[in-house]
């Protein structure tokens, strides 16, 4: 691992101006979860850690009038067994006790649960050439082991999949982040915090380098109760999407009055699936309007011969999270 | 009668390596004396283990994985994967199980932490989570068994053990190569009901 200093301010602003006013490759620590790991791996090699989790105010689960407030640096654990989130929200309750294992969601944060970065194989290992790694180096991706890679968003550039289950959540519940900056705090749309590859792979999200996520707002929403995040694995736990769909309805009798879908594990960042929301709309929610849905939020793929069945699979995940959801009205 | 040495095999293997580590005297002395400078990657930290307290020198890369056994000899926390991936360098930090080999040594300052050697009883009853493992043959070939019992006692603590299957979900992050899970699950059933 590349030497670093590792220090521990124990206010936002002490930390973003250390982030903002310190060369080589500063990193925010957090859970440490993804950091570490990569920084094992040599893939991340800063030479300063600012360590945030001796700040303080950035912990709290709270209502602000019609809004669920989540502090950047609760955990995974607190969220998924929180009594309140599990009745109004099973959906991010969902897509966190369905990500990771009880020990890293004791660790993780939910600010550093946004941001982190793709499982792709060759991204973890520095002997590949990755444009999103070493701008400019190609993708070894593309034409190499792709069978967990992106089908919708991808570019000539990079394939990489978001790995994340609770940024998918939070892009169906019409979510947001708080950011902090030495230019003041602004809000985010969580459906625009991530980018997708286009020419610069190597740039994952808006936040400018001298930013940091403070929180998380989700307005309160009458789709909350009627949710679900459904994710399909390798393995029955502990494993990334292969695929998932996070669902949310609102209906009238047997009729959709209102639908949200995001899709996980299928694309280069989470993924809302707008025009299958729209094909629901004031339909009886049966099997056949929910495979028309699935067909239109798949329009559109790339996939190669390895990644390629992975699309009727996401296709039954989103018809099985609709049904879910639809049981819960 | 007379008390026989006792050696585990670890400082058997210790004790050979300095040996062959001594062996050309004044390079030994010279690292001696480079190890109480302060180096500028260097932290100092107190550290909180099964209620002893420990003050250290370590690199700021040492994660509590690696400080655990190379520094304060508790050897009971194993490294298998050191990514976060299986589970077997599983300790608790702050009543919490956590993954050591994620955590930087420096991040479970003010923290208790707890690892396998902490849970028996001290006149050495075993944990009510050791004694299950033990009656329900949890373990062949036993690596991976502190990772399971910290993360077991945790799981347990949590309310997270109330059926098989919730047994499965919440001890998915402790992988056994030998697949001992069937014994594993009802080790746990038996200890949460105790």
């Amino acid at each position: 691992m590349h030497p670093f200093r590792h220090l521990t301010p124990t206010t936002s602003a002490e930390a973003i101006h250390l982030l903002a006013t310190t060369p080589g490759r500063p990193r925010l620590l957090a859970g440490g979860t993804t950091l570490l790991d990569l920084m094992k791996l040599n893939v991340e090699q800063p030479e300063l850690l600012i360590d945030i989790t001796r700040i303080s105010g950035l912990r709290e689960i709270s209502i602000d009038g019609d809004t669920l407030v989540l502090g950047a640096l609760v955990h995974m654990s607190d969220v998924a067994d929180h009594p309140v989130i599990k009745r109004d929200y099973p959906v991010l309750s969902e897509a966190l006790w369905r990500g990771a294992s009880q020990q890293i969601r004791n660790m993780a944060t939910l600010g550093g649960n946004l941001l982190q970065r793709t499982r792709c194989s060759y991204f973890r290992d520095t002997q590949f050439a990755c444009n999103k790694r070493a701008p400019g180096s190609g993708c070894a991706a593309i034409d190499g082991g792709n069978r967990g890679h992106a089908l919708l968003g991808t570019s000539s550039q990079c394939i990489a999949t978001y790995p994340g289950d609770w940024a998918v959540a939070l892009v169906a519940m019409d979510a947001s982040v708080d950011t902090l900056s030495p230019r003041g705090q602004r809000t985010i749309p969580v459906a625009e915090l991530h980018r997708q590859p286009g020419n610069s792979p190597h740039i994952d999200h808006v936040l400018a380098p001298d930013e940091m996520i403070i929180g998380t707002r989700v307005p309160a929403s009458p789709l909350g109760r009627a949710s679900t995040y459904l994710k399909i694995r390798d393995r029955e736990s502990y494993a990334f999407a292969l695929t998932s769909s996070a669902v949310a309805l609102s209906m009238d009798g047997n009729r959709v009055r209102d639908a949200r879908i995001a899709l996980g594990g299928v694309a280069t960042v989470p993924w809302r699936a707008r025009e299958a929301e729209r094909s629901l709309i004031g339909k009886a929610l049966d099997e056949t309007a929910a495979r028309l849905a699935g067909a239109l939020a798949f329009a559109g793929v790339q996939t190669s011969p390895q990644n390629a069945f992975r699309v009727p699979l996401g296709i039954n995940t989103l018809v099985r999270a609709l049904m879910i959801a639809k049981g819960r009205t | 009668m007379v008390d026989s040495p006792k050696f585990t095999r670890r400082e058997v293997l210790i004790a050979g390596a300095s040996l062959a580590a001594v062996a050309p005297a004044a390079p030994a002395t010279a690292q001696a004396a480079a190890a109480t400078t302060l180096a500028p990657g260097d932290t100092a930290l107190t550290l909180q283990v099964n209620g002893e307290v420990h003050q250290l020198l370590v690199d700021s890369r040492a994660t509590l994985l690696d400080t655990l056994r190379e520094r304060l000899g508790l050897f009971g926390t194993k490294k298998g994967c050191d990514h976060g991936q299986c589970g077997a360098c599983t300790v608790h930090v702050g009543g919490r199980r956590v993954l050591s080999c994620l955590m930087l040594a420096k991040q479970a300052e003010g923290k208790e932490v707890t690892t396998i050697e902490g849970i028996a009883g001290e006149d050495g009853t075993l944990h009510p989570v050791q004694q299950a493992f033990l009656d329900h043959d949890a373990l062949q070939c036993g690596y991976c068994t502190p990772g399971q019992i910290m993360s077991a006692i945790a799981c347990i603590r949590e309310g997270h053990a109330g059926s098989p299957d919730e047994i499965r979900e919440y001890m998915s992050g402790n992988l056994c190569r030998c697949g001992a899970y069937a014994g594993i699950v009802a080790a746990i059933q038996q200890a949460a009901m105790t």
